[in-house]
């Protein structure tokens, strides 16, 4: 009997933990990180979340295997060799990577696997889950864990999102999240968006929710979606991801807690380890301002943040006014190149005024 | 008469590809779209052949082997596996075939780029569209300066992306940056497909970007860019820069490298496929004049050489 049973959506994820909760630290964070990671960074950040208790930590390029390139930025150190030492430094805990079909390919799954990380998420738009079907048979196939990320989740109604998580548990994956890239979900949205989910699956494959604070909704959505049904929880550590950054971990196991919500994982170790071990890591703290505000409000992928504030100064123009504009152009994840281009017109666009004047 | 001032052609394949073809072979000056093929007695593409003239199969490629005049072209726009068996019955021929789908069994070829090289080849294949649209570039830069690493991002728009790309997207990715590197130029090529949802449906868009040295000569790069432009427009109408091409020095998150970064546009003629598909049509435009320069070659060889 947990503190579930008072909602009658809610699932348990196994006999000892109502939630399992995955760290993205050392994957979204990578955004942050302009993905600048060493391999000191991971074995600080894993050594302390492992010893937290934290179940399961990801660690890959922002943008997944094969992210490192001119339109996503190139990591200091090969994502692999940061698997590697995550996987080396993993007492408990598991490690977990990304990757986008269309950018990544199977040779990345299988390398990730042969370097020892044991959970395989796979990440498309959320109406593209077709293309995945490939890269989901191959990581069963490998033995690997599955999980499903549908990016962008806010801008498709519930059951539009339930149909594409349909094709990702029927090509093998084994927990579908909706993926509120944007940070854009308010509150029932995202509990609708997970019932929905849970009602197409049904035991088939399990649900999860990874969020972002650029509402400020992380854990309040995080917490809904535990509701609806969600057995997987996405989070970074203080926050560090894209954006505005992610559900702040230590916030959510805090919260959970006084819910009664069993994580498995120890608060204040973990709250310590935000504090001591991942914000020492961390260029700036993530913050809920202007920028990461409007990527929230305009449905922006969170991803854009750092693009668009580079290419903000590279062309003199405003990168709120980036943002809206690919929110107008509907980019999705991955769009990084169209950044500059947007930031190029714009720059035309004041040199002509500024002409006229 | 046309039998000897153009060449014949078979379209295999009777689908969206196949259809949007043969309204581009239509108005060729130098070929002529005789046969189209399908497997499908329902196939709207077949209907349409025989409305325009042409004689249609739904009887596969056995039943066009089996008449008694050959071809001198096959356009083949079924699928890879397809096509593996059909090439060498082609090859047996002595039919020409031009493969518009990612088998690869042939030389890869972009019409503005190496054309003349590979117009003696039985088979050549057509790559993908995210190449087509992007190798130009590539090799403009390359012929310029030394490309140590080139990287594109082809961005198309979901409807325009059929099963064959959907169920097989790293077959996309590899035979791009495979080309990249033999005709791009670049020593090492990277490709990125984005399939994007918006609707109304966006233009293909491509950006390609080539790791430069610092101090090449940005003038002439420019300026190679910009011919190649009009090289590809010239048999894809709707092909276009969207702005001038940009110059970054090198900066960490660049891999310390300098790059150019060039962004095109496709539009599509809308022959058959709605303009948004320039993916689709960047494919059957480059087809059709591969199909052009392997006409010159046959209908000189047919000419007498003493008239």
């Amino acid at each position: 009997m947990t503190a579930l049973s008072a909602f009658p959506a809610a699932k348990a994820y196994s006999d000892d933990l109502d939630i399992r909760i995955t760290d993205s630290s050392l994957r979204d964070g990578s955004h942050a990180k302009r993905h600048q990671f060493t391999a000191e960074h991971v074995r600080s950040i894993v050594g302390a979340l492992d010893d937290a208790g934290v179940p399961v930590i990801e660690v890959t390029h922002g943008d997944g295997l094969g992210g490192s390139s001119f339109n996503y930025g190139f990591s200091h150190t090969p994502e692999q060799e940061l698997i590697k030492e995550a996987v080396k430094t993993a007492t408990r805990a598991r490690i977990a990577f990304l990757m986008l079909p269309g950018l990544g390919i199977q040779d990345d799954i299988r390398e990730a696997a042969g370097n020892g990380a044991s959970i395989c998420r796979i990440a498309t738009h959320c109406t593209e889950a077709d293309i995945s079907i490939q890269h989901f048979g191959l990581a069963r196939e490998l033995g690997l864990e599955t999980v499903g990320f549908l990016m962008m989740s806010h801008s498709q109604p519930p059951e539009m999102l339930a149909q594409q998580a349909r094709i990702m548990a029927d090509a093998g994956c084994q927990c579908v999240y909706v993926v509120d890239s944007a940070g854009a979900l308010i509150m029932e949205q995202t509990g609708d968006r997970i019932a929905a989910l849970v009602a197409e699956l049904g035991n088939d494959a399990q649900v999860g929710f990874h969020g972002h604070e650029n509402l400020g909704l992380g854990v309040a959505n995080s917490v809904i979606a535990v509701r609806n049904g969600a057995q997987q929880i996405d989070g970074s550590t203080r926050r560090f991801g894209a954006g505005a950054g992610n559900t702040p971990v230590e916030a959510f196991v805090a919260v959970a807690e006084k819910l009664g919500i069993r994580t498995g994982v120890d608060t204040l170790k973990v709250i310590d380890a935000a504090e001591d071990v991942v914000r020492p890591v961390m260029d700036d703290e993530c913050l809920l301002d202007r920028l990461s505000l409007t990527m929230g409000y305009a449905g922006v992928y969170s991803s854009f943040l750092k693009h668009a504030d580079r290419q903000a100064k590279r062309y003199g123009v405003s990168g709120a006014e980036i943002l809206i504009e690919a929110g107008r152009r509907k980019l999705v994840g991955g769009q990084e190149d169209q950044l500059i281009d947007i930031a190029v017109s714009l720059a035309e666009k004041n040199s002509t005024l500024a002409g006229k004047n | 008469m046309t039998a000897t001032s153009k060449a014949t052609a078979a379209i295999v394949g009777s689908g969206n590809i196949g259809t949007d073809l043969l309204y581009k072979l239509q108005r060729s000056a130098s070929i002529e779209p005789r046969w189209m093929i399908g497997v499908d007695p329902a196939s709207e593409g077949l209907a349409r052949a025989t409305a325009l003239g042409l004689e249609s199969s739904a009887d596969g490629v056995d039943w066009l082997l089996a008449q008694d005049e050959q071809p001198d072209l096959v356009f083949e726009a079924t699928s890879a596996y397809v096509h593996r068996a059909n090439a060498p019955r082609y090859a047996e021929r002595g039919i020409q075939a031009i493969d518009l789908t990612p088998a690869a069994l042939g030389p890869a070829v972009v019409p503005a780029v190496n054309l003349d090289e590979h117009r003696e080849a039985p088979n050549v294949s057509l790559i993908t569209c995210g190449g087509q649209a992007t190798i130009p570039m590539v090799a403009a830069v390359s012929r310029v300066t030394e490309v140590a690493y080139a990287e594109i991002v082809a961005s198309v728009a979901s409807p325009s992306a059929g099963p064959g790309t959907r169920n097989n997207i790293d077959e996309f990715t590899r035979a791009t940056s495979r080309g990249i590197e033999v005709i791009g130029g670049a020593r090492r090529g990277k490709a990125i497909i984005i399939l994007n949802p918006a609707e109304p449906p966006m233009f293909m868009q491509d950006t390609i970007f080539c790791a430069i040295p610092e101090d090449a000569d940005r003038e002439a790069i420019a300026a190679s860019i910009h011919k190649m432009a009009d090289d590809v427009a010239a048999y894809v109408p709707g092909y276009r820069l969207r702005t001038d091409p940009q110059f970054d020095d090198p900066n960490p998150m660049s891999g310390g490298m300098a790059r150019v970064a060039v962004f095109i546009e496709v539009e599509g003629g809308g022959d058959f496929l709605p303009p948004y598909s320039g993916n689709l049509d960047i494919m059957t435009a480059a087809a059709t004049a591969v199909g052009e320069g392997f006409a010159v070659r046959i209908l000189a060889d047919r000419t007498p050489a003493a008239s």
